[in-house]
């Protein structure tokens, strides 16, 4: 076991979190329940290899490639496939397209739902309860909380993940980047700006 | 169930506050929670409408008091004992006082890439048509199972139209109930956000994924 000696009394009243699950994989472990190395590997999946970076690569590709684009938005997991992402929360995916009348942001309002092949584990807002509870009733109050503030006329189209269909916003190619490659457009492309909480970087927003 | 995780459109928890520059998991123990929690669902135990179920049906201030990985460790281990993997004091122990049960499989650390990669695909063979086509107005069944259910509180009683039809999917709620995947037409339904909310919302429109029975026809 990888594990540190705990200097905590057993059996104490309330133990803290961190050494109730240390007992806990001990016994699932003892019990021959879980692999430990299979831990690790689960671990190291979503903390190396598994991010924001992938959905980003899917956004650029979108916005220099007309045939793609089409394709993402007719069949979101074959695009998707093309980059070898799908599996795990990712089974059955569908991309949403922002344009200037149509903002996207989505939500998983009963747990934490979301697309973890392009975008890797959620953030703790996304899980929280301000997220869950505001996003559906009250959108531009949530960009607001972002430092984001849309057009008036813009609509905000918000997507409850209540089933395993699973949600990638697709933003608008920010103004200046023409002839940039998919690399450099990759860069532009935030997380939040792929839940819809955000907006890509503008092009004076990274380094060259 | 009218849970304390049927969170859209609650007042009073204040901004979102997002992390600059967050980190994947926040401590370790958070690491470990995440990985058990999948590796004891690759056994085929429970499946992962069970899981949601289980954090749902944590007492409402406990829930609410949780971060993320808290409720799924505790609903983790409250799987444990009401599949009979584990008992209270094993839990608090960390020993085993018996043999464990034999499980359908083990995750194996050379398989966990290729089982990530399979996922768990929910999509079924269409066994009869589709009731609703895109376009239709449906209305959302005003019901409150107190078993596990993915229509939300807001959607119930309310009119909406059918923006997309997603397929056959396995149906949470028979899932949940251990009913089999007894699987349904999964349709996306779009709301007007004022049907939802009236005059005080800013969303234009609200998307939920919602099964048949859920659904009926609107009334013209």
């Amino acid at each position: 076991m990888p594990h540190d000696g705990n200097d905590h009394d057993e059996g104490s009243a309330l133990p803290d979190i961190e050494l109730r699950v240390r007992t806990l994989e001990s016994l699932l472990v003892e019990k021959g329940y879980v692999d430990p190395e299979a831990l690790d590997v689960l671990i190291e999946t979503y903390e190396d290899n598994v991010g924001p970076r992938n959905g980003a690569k899917v956004v650029a590709r979108a916005w220099v490639d007309p045939d793609y684009r089409a394709l993402l938005f007719e069949n979101a997991g074959e695009a998707l496939a093309q980059f070898g992402f799908g599996g795990r929360q990712g089974e059955h995916m569908m991309a949403l397209e922002n344009t200037p009348e149509t903002h996207n942001m989505v939500v998983c309002t009963l747990c934490s739902c979301y697309p973890w092949p392009v975008l890797g584990l959620p953030p703790v807002w996304y899980k929280s309860p301000p997220y869950r509870a505001k996003a559906v009733i009250d959108p531009r109050g949530v960009l607001q909380d972002f430092g984001v503030t849309l057009p008036e006329n813009t609509g905000i189209k918000v997507w409850d993940s209540t089933s395993e269909m699973r949600f990638l916003v697709i933003p608008m190619r920010p103004d200046g980047t023409e002839g940039w490659d998919e690399a450099r457009l990759a860069a532009l492309v935030t997380r939040d700006s792929m839940i819809g909480t955000g907006l890509p970087l503008k092009p004076n927003e990274v380094s060259p | 169930m009218n849970g304390p995780h049927d969170l859209g459109g609650a007042q009073g928890f204040g901004s979102v506050i997002p992390e600059e520059n967050e980190p994947v998991f926040h401590a370790e123990w958070e690491k470990r929670a995440f990985a058990l929690t999948l590796a004891m669902g690759a056994t085929g135990t429970w499946n992962l409408d069970q899981s949601r179920q289980a954090r749902e049906s944590l007492a409402p201030a406990q829930y609410l008091a949780s971060s993320y990985y808290e409720i799924w460790f505790q609903a983790l281990a409250n799987m444990l004992r009401q599949h009979g993997l584990a008992n209270d004091t094993e839990i608090e122990t960390g020993k085993s006082s018996g043999h464990g049960k034999s499980l359908n499989r083990i995750l194996h650390s050379d398989e966990v890439v290729a089982a990530l990669g399979r996922g768990g695909p929910v999509v079924r063979p269409q066994t009869k048509p589709a009731r609703f086509a895109a376009g239709e107005r449906v209305v959302a069944k005003r019901i409150n199972p107190t078993g596990h259910t993915r229509l939300p509180r807001y959607a119930r009683g309310r009119v909406g139209t059918i923006a997309r039809v997603h397929g056959v999917h396995v149906f949470a709620d028979a899932h949940a109930a251990g009913k089999g995947e007894d699987p349904q037409w999964l349709y996306s339904v779009a709301f007007e956000a004022k049907e939802l909310w009236g005059p005080d919302t800013t969303a234009s429109s609200i998307h939920v994924d919602l099964w048949e029975p859920y659904l009926e026809p609107a009334k013209v």
